[in-house]
């Protein structure tokens, strides 16, 4: 099985302060890991690393066989073939529903006007909004928005996505709404990454589970380590009632 | 006081008003259109440039903003002149208006520019687009939608301004004007007429903005009547 | 001697001028004052009609270019039977033009106090002067510090359109100037550099009062 991101004693501060304190970790093709850990641990940083949002310090990182940590790697191909999806959605309100899951395909050239136009229609449908197309972002609900933000990065037709606490913004209702596409997403077989507070979630749907610490992969395991955490750290963040 | 009002002019001149107003019109749509997209290239420019260009830009806009436009014609149309540039009064100026209308544009697409979250950025970042196809798809055209109301209020001075242009020569509403008053001795009835002329073509720049705006910026109409 | 080719009097000239420029200028922002004040007040009143005409009066002067205001008021004076020097002209022109554009700004002021300040003046049982005086007017005036230098820089700016009923500010006089010399380039960039001089600072002085209190 081939991994699509390893982490390899990856370092990486923000000034002076350090966040990410020698990651190792491995996503392999089709699996979903989910990063789990408490406010402040790295996850966020590590996830944006994965893309080159942020730039590492020392280590190396690859992803999707490129090398992150060499000052040339092609940051625009790196992207067409990782998604994320953030916490605020980030959609762009002068654009509809479809304008924003088009607009990518087409303007990278993946596809073309009417190539474009069928991909909307399918991944919309595949979130559950086939019908909000012709809508704006304003008109829809947190949930709603959130999944055309999924619609929008499938669109791309990624090898792996990212998820950074994609329904830390939404009341509960609307959160499950969210996490059941992404369960769909992960059923499908999609490589993903998920950044997540929402534990008995992780544990249903991640092939494996990362406990960050302190900038650093503290306990892996799959979804049996809550039952059974093996440093105190992790007892307490999971009897902490996360 | 035995003044009497006599408005029989319009009578014989009303041709020379007509053509002032085409002139003024073709003054106000071009330099609006050119000033425009002058303007969001140097906003650009003066958000995401070099330093050097930045600088640059910034002196422009400083020189544009703090100087008169008549002074502004006057140098370029006598200055021109005096090397032996004949490009004409009308080109003259319709190149101080796209400069200045150029100038306060900058300003103000930039303060749009700067206040799109930076979430939309990397969003558009992230979905592998180039630099240019942030700028040009996500940045400008929300830039553009934030400041609309301010930008239509520069237009709409602009083409107020176009007034000014009889000075070079141009044969605009207010040169025409002048001719006008200048045969017929009647110009306090002439600059009335022409005054409700600009009122009716304000009035009418406003209204044509406003209908952009319902058609470039779709999601408006949803939430509030213009 | 000569400074860029020009006589100490041609200088000496368009100094005058600028000097012109400064006094309509002045004459321009007290005169937009003393009516655009009560008009920015009247501008909120509870009296619709009142509401109404001010804002027509606005949307009137704001409608009209100021060279063709400047006309109307050189010519309407003078059938009024009063023969008037065009300064007289062009500083009736620039109240009128002030006004309409102060009584906006201030009304924006006015507008931007707080809600609950006008409610507690109404609850302290001030009469409705004394709550705008003592109440209403101090901090409006904070707020409108700012766009009120900045719109100081469009007045100077716009003061030179009396060129056009030839009143002798900066802009006519070094027009006259370069009627006589042919030194287009030399001459309208010491009257920019003049005007320049006069509304950089005001710029910059403006900004820095916004900036001061976006800082509260
Ligand atoms: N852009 C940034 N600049 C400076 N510090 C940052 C930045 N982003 C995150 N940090 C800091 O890095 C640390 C880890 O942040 P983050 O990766 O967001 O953690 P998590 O997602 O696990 O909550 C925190 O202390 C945070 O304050
Ligand atoms: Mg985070």
């Amino acid at each position: 099985m081939t991994a699509l991101v390893t982490f390899k004693d990856v370092h990486k501060s923000y000034g002076t302060l350090p966040v990410l304190k020698g990651v190792s970790l491995t996503v392999p093709e089709g699996r979903v890991v989910a990063l789990i850990g408490r406010s402040g641990s790295g996850k966020s940083t590590a996830l944006r690393c994965i893309n080159g949002l942020e730039t590492i310090q020392s280590g190396t990182l690859e992803v999707c066989g490129r090398k992150l940590h060499e000052a040339n790697c092609d940051l625009r191909h790196l992207r067409m073939e990782v998604g994320i999806v953030f916490q605020s959605y980030n959609l762009f309100p002068h654009l509809t529903v479809e304008q924003n899951v088009t607009l990518a395909p087409r303007l990278t050239g993946k596809a073309s006007q009417a190539e474009a136009h069928e991909i909307a229609r399918k991944v919309l449908e595949q979130v559950g909004l086939a019908e909000k197309a012709k809508a704006y972002p304003e008109q829809l609900s947190g949930g709603q928005q959130q999944r055309v933000a999924i619609a929008r990065s499938l669109a791309m037709q990624p090898r792996v996505i990212l998820f950074d606490e994609v329904t830390s913004a939404l009341d509960p209702e609307l959160t499950a709404e969210v996490l059941k596409t992404i369960e769909q997403l992960a059923q499908s077989g999609m490589t993903m990454v998920l950044v997540t507070h929402e534990m008995s979630f992780a544990r249903r749907v991640a092939d494996e589970i990362i406990f960050m610490h302190q900038g650093v992969v503290w306990e892996t395991g799959d979804g049996s380590m809550f039952d059974n955490p093996q440093t105190p750290e992790l007892r307490q963040f999971v009897g902490s009632g996360l | 006081m035995s003044y009497q009002f006599d408005f029989s002019f319009l009578y014989d001149y009303w041709p020379d008003l007509l053509a002032g107003m085409r002139l003024t019109i073709g003054l106000s749509v071009l330099s609006i259109l050119f000033g425009f997209i002058f303007g969001s290239a140097c906003a650009i420019a003066r958000v995401h440039g070099g330093k050097t260009l930045r600088t640059i830009v910034g002196c422009y806009v400083d020189l544009v903003r703090n100087t008169p436009l008549v002074v502004q014609a006057f140098w370029l149309f006598f200055g021109m002149a005096s090397m032996g540039l004949k490009i004409g009064a009308f080109w003259a100026a319709i190149i101080t208006l796209v400069i200045n209308v150029g100038a306060y544009t900058t300003e103000i697409i930039r303060a749009g520019l700067e206040s799109i979250p930076r979430g939309q950025k990397e969003a558009a970042d992230c979905l592998a687009l180039r630099r240019w196809q942030v700028i040009l798809y996500i940045e400008l055209p929300q830039a553009v939608e934030r400041v609309y109301p301010a930008l239509v209020s520069q237009f709409i001075l602009m083409m107020l301004a176009t007034s000014i242009m009889s000075q070079i020569s141009v044969e605009e509403l207010t040169g025409a004007a002048y001719g006008i008053q200048s045969m017929t001795f009647r110009g306090f009835e002439v600059y009335v007429v022409v005054a409700v002329i600009y009122l009716v073509l304000s009035w009418l720049t406003r209204t044509m903005f406003e209908v952009i705006a319902r058609i470039a910026f779709t999601r408006r109409r949803l939430r509030t009547p213009l | 001697m000569t400074f860029a080719g020009l006589t100490p009097n041609q200088l000496l000239f368009i100094l005058q001028g600028a000097g012109w420029t400064v006094i309509l200028s002045l004459l321009g922002f007290v005169g937009g004052s003393v009516i655009g004040l009560p008009a920015a007040v009247g501008r909120i009143s509870k009296n619709r009609l009142l509401r109404f005409g001010i804002a027509g009066y606005i949307n009137l002067i704001q409608g009209i270019p100021l060279p063709i205001i400047m006309f109307l008021c050189y010519f309407g004076m003078s059938i009024a039977g009063f023969s008037v020097p065009a300064l007289v002209a062009a500083a009736v022109a620039m109240t009128a033009y002030c006004s309409a554009y102060l009584a906006e700004i201030w009304r924006g002021a006015l507008m931007s106090v707080p809600k609950a300040q006008w409610e507690a003046a109404e609850c302290l049982a001030l009469k409705p002067f004394q709550r705008l005086t003592h109440v209403i007017l101090p901090q409006a005036v904070r707020i409108s510090i700012a766009p009120t230098v900045g719109f100081l820089v469009q007045i100077v700016k716009n003061s030179s359109y009396a060129v056009v009923i030839g009143f002798a500010e900066l802009t006519y006089t070094a027009r006259l100037l370069n009627n006589s010399t042919f030194r287009p380039f030399v001459i309208f960039s010491i009257a920019a550099l003049l005007y320049f001089a006069i509304c950089y600072p005001l710029s910059l002085y403006s900004r820095r009062l916004e900036r001061r209190l976006k800082r509260g």
